[in-house]
C-alpha cells in the first residue's frame, strides 16, 4: 500500500519517460517480430506472442499498481495529470466497435457513417462546458454520489446507479464480445472459449487496483492501439500516394471509388439499386435519423458514466477540463483516420474484386470466408472452388465478380486490410493486439463504474454505512467478478449487431443522465422530486422505445399506433406492416432479431439506436414542471450549487477514508 | 463535508457566473454549427471540391473539418474559461 508521499510525486515527475520506454520497447517488439517472420516463424506463434505478450505488460501494470485504499481505488488518489488522463480517457472511450467496426461501418455506409464519427468526438465539446469540471469540483466518487447529494438521497442514488448499470452493462456485454471475435480469429480458439479468456485478461488490470490501476493500464493500451492503428494506412499510404500521413491522401482514393463507381455502372457490374455512392448522404439513414444518431452519441458521450468518472481523477478542476481537451486530442486521431482506413479498403475491393474473373480472386479472403464473414454468390468464400460453384448456381452469371455478389462483413475491413493489402503477417498480428486494447480497456473501465456503482453507492451508502475500508473494497472486488462473468455470459450466446447495442447504451445514457446533470448544475431551482420524477419519465420512455420496437414491435404496431420505418433511398416502408401482422409469429411475446418486424417499426420514423432523442426532452420538461411545481430547494443547497461552480476551494462532498 | 462559505452570492461571483455562462453559450452555439448546421448542406457542399487535397468538401466537414474544430474549441475554452476564473479571483492556487 503505497501513500502520497514524496515517492508518488517523483512518480508522477518520471511518468513522461516511463511510458516513453514503454513505446520504445513496444515498437522493438514489434520489429523483433517482423524479424522472426523473415526467418519463417508461423504465423500462428506470431499471434500468439503479440496477444499474450501485451495482455501480460497490462497484467503486469495492474498488479503493480494494486491498492488498498479507498481514494485510490475508486479516483487514483486524483493526481492523474491532464495528458495522462486524457490518454486513458483515449483508450477508455475507444471501444472495439471505435476500433474494429467504425471504419467497417464507413465502409460499408458511405458518408451516413460518419454521423458515427460526428457523435462520438463532439460529444465531448459538452462534457467540458456542461458537465466534466463541476462534477470534479463537487468531489464524488461516482455519478451517482452527485445525484444522491445534489437531489436528496436514496431515491436520486437508486434511480442513477439503475441508468448506470442499464447502459454500461449493455455496452461491456458488447466489448466481451469483441474481445472473443479477435482472440477467435487470431489465436484459433473457440468463440466461447476466447470470450473467457479476454475476460481474465480484463479482470487482471480492474479487481487488484481499482481506478489507479486501470488508468496507468489504460494509458499503456492506448499506446498500443494507436500505433496499431495508424501503421497500415500510413504504409498504404505510402505505398499508394508516397505521402505518409493517409489523413491528407485518401481524398484521392474518394475521388478514385467515385470514378470507378461510375464504370460499374455503366459495365453493368453494378445496378443503380445496389450501389450507394460513397459520397453521397442519406442512402442508408433518413436525415431524421442521421441528425438523430449524432445528437444520441454526443449527449450520450456526456452522460456516459464510465467516462464522466475518467475526470475525477484529475489533481484541479483547470486540469479537469484541459484534460477533456487532450482526450478529444488522442481519440480524434483515431478517427480522423477511420474515414482513410475504409477509403483505401473499398477502392481496393473495387479494384482487385469487383470485375474479376472468379479464378483471378486473390487468396487472401479465403481465410475469412472460411469463418463465415466474406460471401461471394450467397456461399461462404471458402476457396475458389466454393465461389465459382456458387456463382455457377446463379442464372445468368457472368462469371465475374458483380458488386452484388460481395457480402462482407463489417467487422473484417480493420482486421483484414493489412492482408488485403499484402502486408507482412506482422502488421496484421498488431493490429489484433490494438483491437484487444481497445476492447479491454473499455471493458476495465464499464467494469468498474458498474463494480463502484454496486460497492460504493448501493452496498456502502445505502445498505451498510458502517462497513470498514476492507469490507467495501472486497464488496467492489466480488461484484466486479460477478458482473463481469454475467456479461461474458452474455456475450458467448451472441446476442448480435454490435453497433446497436453501443447505439442503446448511449441513448439509455442520454435519457436516464443528461437532463438531472445539466439541471443539478446549471439550474438551481431544480428540485429532489422534479430530478427523481425526470430520470423515472426519460429513462423509462428510452426504455420502453427500445424494447418495444426491438422485441415486441407487433405489439408496437397493434396498440402504440407505431408504423414501420422507411426506406431513406426511396421513401417507402421497410415492411408491408399488413403482410407481417397477419403472418404468424407477428405476436410472439418476443422476437428475434431476424424477424421482420424486430427494430423496423417506430414513431415519427425514429430508429431505436436513437430512443434517446425521445427520452431526454421529456425528461428535461419534466424536471422543469415538477420542479416548478414544489418548493424552492433549501438555501444551503443553492450554495452548494454556487459552491461546485467556483473551481477555488475544497470539494463539497469530502469522503471519509 | 465543509459548509458554504457566506461570499457564495457576492457580487464578484455573480459577474464570474455571468462570464462563464455567456462563454458556455458562444461555444454551445459553435459546437450546434459544425455537430450540425453545416451538415444540413452537406448536399451542395459537396459540389465544392477541396483543391489537392481532392475531398468533396460536404464529406470532408463530416470526416475531418468538424473534428478538427471540436479539437480546437476544447483547448481554446480550456484557455478562455481559466481565464475567467482568474480574472474573479476563483481560480485554484497554482
Amino acid at each position: 500500500m503505497t501513500t502520497a508521499t514524496g515517492g508518488s510525486s517523483d512518480f508522477i515527475k518520471n511518468l513522461g519517460r516511463m511510458y516513453a520506454t514503454y513505446t520504445g520497447g513496444f515498437l522493438a517488439f514489434i520489429i523483433l517480430l517482423a524479424i522472426l517472420e523473415q526467418v519463417g516463424v508461423p504465423n500462428r506463434i506470431l499471434g500468439y506472442l503479440f496477444v499474450g505478450f501485451t495482455i501480460v505488460v497490462y497484467a503486469v501494470i495492474g498488479v503493480m499498481s494494486r491498492t488498498a485504499e479507498v481514494s485510490e481505488y475508486y479516483v487514483a488518489g486524483r493526481r492523474v495529470p491532464a495528458l495522462y488522463n486524457g490518454m486513458a480517457t483515449g483508450a477508455d472511450w475507444m471501444s472495439a466497435a471505435s476500433f474494429v467496426g467504425m471504419a467497417g461501418t464507413l465502409f460499408l455506409l458511405g458518408y451516413d457513417g460518419l454521423a458515427w464519427v460526428l457523435g462520438w468526438t463532439g460529444g465531448f465539446v459538452l462534457v467540458s462546458i456542461l458537465i466534466g469540471p463541476y462534477l470534479r469540483k463537487f468531489g464524488a466518487y461516482t455519478v451517482p454520489d452527485f445525484m444522491a447529494f445534489r437531489f436528496g438521497g436514496n431515491v436520486a442514488r437508486g434511480m442513477a446507479v439503475l441508468v448506470l448499470v442499464c447502459c454500461s452493462f449493455t455496452y461491456v456485454t458488447a466489448q466481451i464480445f469483441g474481445t472473443g471475435i479477435i482472440a477467435s480469429r487470431f489465436l484459433g480458439m473457440q468463440f466461447e472459449v476466447a470470450v473467457f479468456a479476454g475476460l481474465a485478461g480484463i479482470l487482471l488490470c480492474s479487481m487488484l487496483g481499482g481506478m489507479r490501476a486501470v488508468t496507468w493500464t489504460q494509458i499503456a493500451q492506448y499506446i498500443v492501439l494507436i500505433i496499431a492503428y495508424l501503421t497500415p494506412i500510413v504504409i498504404l499510404s505510402t505505398k499508394q500516394y508516397g505521402i505518409p500521413i493517409p489523413q491528407l491522401t485518401y481524398g484521392n482514393a474518394i475521388a478514385e471509388i467515385t470514378a470507378r463507381e461510375g464504370a460499374m455502372l455503366a459495365s453493368g457490374l453494378a445496378t443503380a439499386g445496389n450501389l450507394k455512392p460513397h459520397i453521397q448522404p442519406f442512402l442508408n439513414y433518413t436525415p431524421l435519423n442521421f441528425f438523430g444518431i449524432v445528437v444520441c452519441m454526443m449527449i450520450g458521450t456526456a452522460s456516459l458514466p464510465h467516462i464522466l468518472m475518467r475526470y475525477f481523477t484529475t489533481p484541479t478542476v483547470r486540469e479537469a477540463r484541459q484534460s477533456v481537451a487532450w482526450s478529444l486530442l488522442f481519440i480524434f486521431l483515431l478517427y480522423f483516420s477511420a474515414p482513410a482506413y475504409a477509403a483505401f479498403s473499398k477502392l481496393e475491393v473495387y479494384t482487385n474484386i469487383i470485375g474479376r474473373d472468379l479464378t483471378q480472386v486473390r487468396p487472401w479472403m479465403f481465410s475469412w470466408g472460411e469463418l463465415g464473414l466474406i460471401q461471394i454468390c450467397g456461399k461462404n468464400a471458402a476457396s475458389i472452388d466454393a465461389i465459382v460453384a456458387a456463382c455457377k448456381a446463379i442464372a445468368g452469371h457472368p462469371g465475374v465478380v458483380r458488386l452484388q455478389d460481395f457480402v462482407i462483413n463489417t467487422d473484417v475491413i480493420v482486421l483484414s486490410t493489412p492482408e488485403i493489402a499484402g502486408l507482412p503477417y506482422v502488421i496484421s498480428g498488431l493490429v489484433a493486439a490494438g483491437g484487444l486494447a481497445a476492447a479491454l480497456s473499455t471493458a476495465d473501465g464499464l467494469l468498474l463504474a458498474i463494480a463502484n456503482a454496486l460497492s460504493h453507492d448501493v452496498y456502502y451508502k445505502m445498505v451498510d454505512p458502517s462497513a470498514p475500508t476492507v469490507r467495501r473494497l472486497l464488496v467492489a472486488r466480488i461484484l466486479l467478478l460477478v458482473v463481469a462473468v454475467a456479461s461474458a455470459y452474455t456475450a458467448s450466446t451472441r446476442p448480435g449487431d454490435i453497433l446497436a447495442m453501443v447505439g442503446w447504451a448511449f441513448s439509455l445514457a442520454m435519457a436516464g443522465n443528461f437532463p438531472a446533470l445539466i439541471m443539478g448544475v446549471w439550474w438551481k431551482r431544480t428540485t429532489a422530486a422534479g430530478a427523481v420524477w425526470g430520470m423515472i419519465a426519460g429513462f423509462g420512455l428510452c426504455v420502453f422505445y427500445l424494447v418495444v420496437t426491438r422485441y415486441f414491435p407487433g405489439a408496437g404496431v397493434a396498440y402504440f399506433g407505431m408504423s414501420s420505418l422507411t426506406n431513406p433511398a426511396t421513401g417507402a416502408p421497410l415492411v408491408d406492416l399488413a403482410k407481417a401482422m397477419a403472418a404468424p409469429g407477428a405476436m410472439d411475446s418476443w422476437v428475434l432479431v431476424s424477424h421482420p418486424l424486430a427494430s423496423k417499426v417506430g414513431w415519427f420514423g425514429l430508429t431505436n439506436i436513437a430512443a434517446g432523442l425521445l427520452g431526454m426532452p421529456v425528461g428535461f420538461l419534466v424536471i422543469y414542471v415538477v420542479s416548478l411545481m414544489g418548493k424552492e430547494p433549501s438555501k444551503e443547497m443553492q450554495a452548494y450549487v454556487d459552491e461546485i461552480r467556483k473551481p477555488r476551494g475544497r470539494t463539497v462532498l469530502q469522503e471519509k477514508t | 463535508m465543509n459548509s458554504p462559505t457566506n461570499s457564495t452570492t457576492s457580487d464578484n461571483d455573480k459577474a464570474h457566473w455571468d462570464k462563464t455562462t455567456r462563454l458556455m453559450f458562444t461555444h454551445l452555439g459553435l459546437w450546434f454549427f459544425f455537430g450540425y448546421v453545416v451538415h444540413m448542406f452537406v448536399v451542395p457542399l459537396n459540389k465544392i471540391t477541396i483543391p489537392i487535397l481532392n475531398f468533396p468538401l460536404g464529406f470532408y466537414m463530416a470526416a475531418q473539418g468538424s473534428l478538427i474544430a471540436f479539437v480546437v474549441m476544447l483547448f481554446m475554452f480550456a484557455k478562455q474559461q481559466n481565464a475567467i476564473d482568474r480574472e474573479f479571483g476563483v481560480a485554484e492556487d497554482e
